[in-house]
C-alpha cells in the first residue's frame, strides 16, 4: 500500500523524539463552534493494555478542534471493531452521522493498527487504512487518524500530527528551556536548557530543524539545531544583536537581525552562515523578519516612521513599503502557510492583541483581546493561530481559529510558557 | 586632583554629553531614535544634584565603580519610552568609567533591558539603545571602547517579575557587569 510505504519511514524518524507520553501542556477549549459535528469513535479492539488508547487520542484531537462533538463513550450502544459488524441503526437513533471503528494487533516490528470511518446513514465506508507501527509510534498514528477523519469530514487538512516548539521559564526565572511537544502538549522534549535566555524559535520548512537565539556565553547567537539528532551549529555570533531568525521557504537561507554595523538591520545568509547579505539600510530599528511562503518578499518591523510598523521589501533587499497603518504599534508578523494573511501584534488603547491582515487588501481585524498577546504562529493548515498571552499574571499559550470561533488555552503545569512556533508538516 | 574632584568633573562632562544625546519618542517601552532630540539639559546634574552628591562623603563619594560595586551601584534606570541617561544615574556611570580608566585590563559588559510591554525581538533592539547610551557616555568620559561590550536582553531577564508600573520601572535598566 502506497500510503503505508510513505508513512513508515516518517514514523521511524519521528521516534527519536518519542519518550514519555506525559503532557506538559493541557489544552482547554474556551470557546467552541456552535453546531459542532457529532461523531463516535469506538475504542479499538485489542487496545486494552497498550501504552496508548488510540480512540481516546482521536476523540481528544477532534474535540479540541472545536469542530467536532464526539459522543461520550458511556452512550455507545455497542463497540464494534469493523463497520460490517456494526448495527448502524443503533447509531442512527443517536443522530450520530459518522462512526469510527478499528483494531490493534501485534504484528511485524510492533503493531498493526486498522481503522474505518463510516457514514451511519448510507452505510458507506468513507475511509479505511492500515498502519504498521512501533509501540512508541502509537500516539503519532492516532494523530494521523484524527487528521484523516478531520480532512474527510471538514474538507480541510488536519494539523494534529504536528508539533509545537516553545520556551518555558520555571518559577523563579533562573533558567530557560526550549521544548518541542506534540500539538496536543504530549511528549515534551527538551531541545536546550540554559541559565541565560533562549528565544525566537523558528522551524525549518521541512520540520527537521529549529533556528533560535541563545544568550549562552552572555552574548546573543543564532543557532540551528536538528531536533532529531540534537546536532547544533552557530550561524551568527556577531557583536551586538543576533536575533529574530526566519527561514526561506526552500530551507536554504535564513534572514535575521544583526546590529554589528551600528543599529539593527536585517541580513540573510545561507544556512552554513556564509553568503551574508545586508537587506535593509536605515538609521532606525529593522527587525522581526518574516519570509513570505513564495520566497519573494520579507515583511519586517521598523520604527523608521517614528513608531514600530510593518514594512515589506523584496527578499533580496532594497526599498520597503509600509503595510500597516492602523494604530501606533504593529510588529512581529507571521505569514499564513498560503502567504495570503499575516498575523501580528497590534496595540490599541495600551493593550496588545493579535491581529490578522489580508495581505492583498490590507484589511485588518483583531483576532484576540488578551491585552498582553504576542508571538503569533500559524498552524500548518492555516486554520488556527497559536500565540502567547497571560492568565493571572502568568505566561501561557493560547490558540484561536482564524475565524475567531474556536479558542483554546494551553495550560502549563508550572512556570511561564512563551514564544510558540507551530511546526510545518514533516516532509 | 583628588578622586572626588575627578569624579565630579567626570560627572559634569557627562551632563554636557547627555544634553546633546538621545531622547525622542517611540512606542511601547521605547527609546528614542539614536541621536535625535534633546530635552535633557534643563535639569543638569551639576547644578541640581551636585550638592547632594558632594555631601555624600570624601573620595569617590558614595559611588564605587568596578566589580566591587554593590548591585544598586551597577544599575542605570531609564524612564518609559526613553534611552536618555537620567541625572541620578550619572554618578554611577562616572564611578565605573573612573574604575575602567584606572584599570586598563578591566572590561565591562553593559546589559540593556526593557520592561515586558511590546514584542520580544523589538525589545531586544530597544534594550540595545539603552546599553549604547551608557557605552557612549563612558566613552565620552574617556573609557577605551575596547574595555566595553554591550548586550541586550530586552524583556527576557526582568529584575522583578511583576506586571505593574513599579515592576516595569525596575526592569527598564542597564546593568554594568564585569
Amino acid at each position: 500500500m502506497n500510503f503505508l510505504a510513505r508513512i513508515v519511514p516518517a514514523l521511524f524518524l519521528a521516534c527519536a523524539l518519542c519518550a514519555s507520553a506525559r503532557a506538559e501542556l493541557t489544552i482547554q477549549i474556551t470557546k467552541g463552534v456552535e453546531g459542532a459535528l457529532p461523531i463516535a469513535i469506538v475504542p479499538f479492539a485489542g487496545n486494552a493494555g497498550l501504552p496508548e488508547d488510540i480512540a481516546a487520542i482521536v476523540t481528544a484531537d477532534l474535540k479540541r478542534s472545536g469542530r467536532f462533538n464526539p459522543l461520550d463513550s458511556g452512550r455507545f450502544p455497542e463497540t464494534p471493531s469493523a463497520l460490517n459488524q456494526a448495527n448502524l441503526g443503533s447509531w442512527r437513533n443517536l443522530s450520530v452521522p459518522h462512526l469510527t471503528v478499528g483494531q490493534v494487533s501485534a504484528g511485524g516490528a510492533g503493531y498493526k493498527v486498522q481503522f474505518q470511518l463510516g457514514d451511519v446513514f448510507s452505510g458507506a465506508q468513507l475511509l479505511g487504512y492500515s498502519f504498521d507501527v512501533r509501540a512508541s509510534d502509537l500516539r503519532r498514528v492516532a494523530h494521523h487518524i484524527a487528521d484523516l477523519i478531520y480532512e474527510k469530514l471538514t474538507g480541510e487538512k488536519g494539523a494534529f500530527a504536528t508539533r509545537i516548539a516553545y520556551v518555558t521559564v520555571p518559577p523563579g526565572g533562573k533558567s530557560y528551556t526550549l521544548v518541542v511537544a506534540d500539538s496536543d502538549g504530549y511528549n515534551p522534549q527538551t531541545v536546550l536548557r540554559s541559565a541565560l535566555p533562549v528565544m525566537s524559535p523558528a522551524w525549518s520548512p521541512d520540520g527537521s530543524k529549529l533556528a533560535y537565539v541563545s544568550f549562552e556565553n552572555r552574548a546573543a547567537q543564532i543557532v540551528v539545531q536538528d531536533v532529531y539528532s540534537g546536532a547544533r551549529r552557530t550561524i551568527s555570533a556577531s557583536p551586538g544583536i543576533n536575533g529574530a531568525p526566519t527561514w526561506s521557504p526552500d530551507g536554504q537561507r535564513l534572514a535575521f537581525t544583526l546590529s554589528k554595523d551600528g543599529n539593527p538591520e536585517i541580513y540573510s545568509a545561507d544556512i552554513s552562515g556564509g553568503g551574508l547579505t545586508r537587506l535593509t539600510n536605515s538609521s532606525s530599528i529593522d527587525t522581526e523578519a518574516a519570509w513570505s511562503p513564495d520566497g519573494s518578499s520579507i515583511v519586517f518591523t521598523s520604527d523608521r516612521g517614528g513608531s514600530p510598523q510593518l514594512y515589506r521589501m523584496s527578499a533580496s533587499g532594497g526599498g520597503a513599503e509600509r503595510i500597516s497603518f492602523s494604530g501606533d504599534y504593529n510588529s512581529r508578523a507571521a505569514f499564513s502557510p498560503d502567504g495570503k494573511s499575516l498575523a501580528f501584534v497590534s496595540r490599541s488603547g495600551g493593550r496588545f492583541h493579535i491581529a490578522l491582515m489580508d495581505v492583498r487588501s490590507r484589511q485588518t481585524k483583531m483576532l484576540t483581546d488578551g491585552g498582553m498577546d504576542e508571538s503569533p504562529s500559524f498552524a500548518p493548515n492555516g486554520g488556527m493561530v497559536i500565540y502567547a498571552t497571560q492568565r493571572g499574571g502568568r505566561g501561557v499559550l493560547a490558540a484561536v481559529s482564524i475565524d475567531g470561533r474556536v479558542q483554546q488555552t494551553l495550560l502549563s503545569t508550572q512556570g511561564e510558557v512563551r514564544e510558540p512556533a507551530w511546526s510545518p508538516y514533516s516532509r | 586632583m583628588n578622586a572626588f574632584l575627578k569624579n565630579l568633573l567626570l560627572a559634569s562632562s557627562l551632563v554636557a554629553l547627555a544634553a546633546c544625546s538621545s531622547t525622542g519618542t517611540t512606542s511601547g517601552d521605547g527609546t528614542g531614535a539614536d541621536g535625535t532630540g534633546g530635552a535633557y539639559g534643563a535639569s543638569g546634574y551639576g547644578a541640581g544634584r551636585g550638592g547632594a552628591y558632594g555631601a555624600g562623603g570624601a573620595g569617590a563619594g558614595n559611588y564605587v565603580g568596578g566589580p566591587e560595586a554593590t548591585q544598586e551601584q551597577r544599575v542605570v534606570y531609564f524612564d518609559y519610552d526613553s534611552a536618555e541617561i537620567r541625572a541620578d544615574s550619572q554618578p554611577i556611570i562616572a564611578a565605573h568609567a573612573h574604575y575602567l580608566m584606572q584599570t586598563g585590563g578591566a572590561a565591562a559588559i553593559l546589559e540593556g533591558h526593557t520592561d515586558e510591554r511590546g514584542t520580544r525581538e523589538y525589545n531586544i533592539a530597544l534594550g540595545e539603545r539603552r546599553s549604547n547610551a551608557v557605552r557612549r557616555a563612558m566613552e565620552a568620559l574617556g573609557v577605551n571602547p575596547r574595555q566595553l561590550r554591550t548586550v541586550s536582553y530586552g524583556e527576557e531577564r526582568p529584575a522583578v517579575s511583576g506586571h505593574d508600573e513599579s515592576a516595569y520601572a525596575q526592569n527598564r535598566r542597564v546593568e554594568i557587569a564585569y
